[in-house]
């Protein structure tokens, strides 16, 4: 890695229809995705229903970004940290999520998981990790 | 490596502080403003978990205290006032800025 | 130290924007660079100079137009969320139709590259928001 690379975590805290925060933090992610840094996303407390399965909006009229999460892994995008007591706490698992992929072009594009599942600890350890951390 | 963590709403009605509290390492700060302040009044339900990070740091802005009418003697044993100045310098001390908004 | 500023919330509603504009003017006090203050979310609505607050309370909008043209502040309006919610300038003006440009002084609408690029070159960024 080059020395101007820069460790970028976006943060996302929020529950994902009733306001705009999720979707426009997602498009800053899309965007981010262009400029070659050490990116992460990080999902805890209501942030984890941003990654629910069969998200529907069609009878609330809103755009349904839930499908782009899934383009993540194309635009290199694939560390997605997802904390497994905000998961509990909400009575959800991992089984509740999208089921996100990545192809690893250094392993003959193996399909790779993009959830990673880590413990509140875990998550604050690597949060420490970050050069940049974006909230929304 | 320590990170600053900045909370600006009630421990009443969200639960940022909260979660601040329960994702902060030992050599953090946590600078507490806006309507954040009203964690730092003493004798409150949330005072234990306030105080009961080991090894963190608590500042609350002390333009925030005052326009909510939180004087000094209402604080938690421990919590540094700062002014607008003091949050840049905490900004820069720390190696990162964590805001929970 | 270079810091930029993220700004989630328009004026009035929160105190956001002040307590970014406070920080920021504290931080140019100090002798700090702000390399930039980006407007994202609600927070574009902090670029309008269609404001007209009461006169006995601050203006907001003429605060950061005043304190960008004393320090030079680049101060960047996201070009995605103005659209959504009617922040328009000159050339959005004509890009999309409309008969009217209501960017107040000191802001310019740009893309969301220039956030991450303000996390590229910036020691911090520090986000004010909801």
């Amino acid at each position: 890695m080059s020395e101007d690379i820069k460790k970028f975590m976006y943060l996302n805290r929020r529950a994902p229809h009733g306001t705009i925060y999720a979707w426009e933090s997602l498009e800053v992610v899309l965007i981010g995705a262009a400029f070659d840094q050490d990116v992460s996303l990080a999902f805890f407390d209501d942030g984890v229903y941003q990654l629910l399965k069969s998200q529907d909006t069609s009878g609330i009229e809103t755009k349904n970004f839930s499908p782009t999460y899934s383009a993540l892994g194309d635009y290199d995008v694939t560390k997605l940290y997802v904390e497994q007591e905000s998961l509990e706490e909400r009575g959800l698992t991992l089984d509740d999520l999208m089921d996100l992929k990545w192809e690893d072009e250094d392993d003959d594009w193996a399909e790779k998981d993009s959830i990673r599942l880590v413990s509140r600890a875990e998550l604050t350890d690597i949060i420490e990790q970050q050069d940049i951390v974006f909230s929304f | 490596m320590s990170t600053l963590h900045t909370v600006n709403k009630s421990p009443y009605e969200k639960s940022s502080v909260g979660s601040c509290l329960a994702h902060v390492n030992s050599g953090s700060a946590i600078l507490f403003y806006e309507d954040a302040v009203y964690a730092t009044i003493k004798g409150a339900s949330i005072e234990q978990l306030v105080t009961g990070t080991e090894g963190v740091k608590l500042y609350a802005l002390g333009a925030d205290l005052k326009a909510r009418g939180i004087t000094d003697d209402k604080l938690i044993d421990g919590v540094e006032i700062v002014d607008y100045a003091g949050f840049v310098d905490l900004a820069a001390e720390h190696d990162r800025v964590q805001a929970w908004v | 130290m270079k810091f930029s500023i993220q700004v989630n919330e328009g004026p009035y509603q929160h105190q956001a924007t002040d307590s970014a504009y406070q920080f920021t003017k504290a931080a140019l006090e100090k002798g700090h660079e702000i390399y930039r203050v980006f407007f994202y979310h609600d927070g574009v609505n902090n670029g309008t100079k269609l404001t007209t607050p009461p006169q006995d309370d601050r203006n907001i909008v003429n605060r950061w137009s005043e304190l960008a043209k004393e320090h030079d502040l680049d101060m960047v309006v996201c070009v995605a969320a103005a659209q959504r919610r009617g922040i328009v300038d000159e050339g959005e003006m004509q890009r999309n139709g409309k008969d009217a440009e209501n960017i107040a002084d000191g802001f310019r609408i740009s893309g969301l590259g220039q956030l991450i690029e303000a996390g590229v070159q910036s020691d911090r960024l520090v986000v004010f928001g909801d």
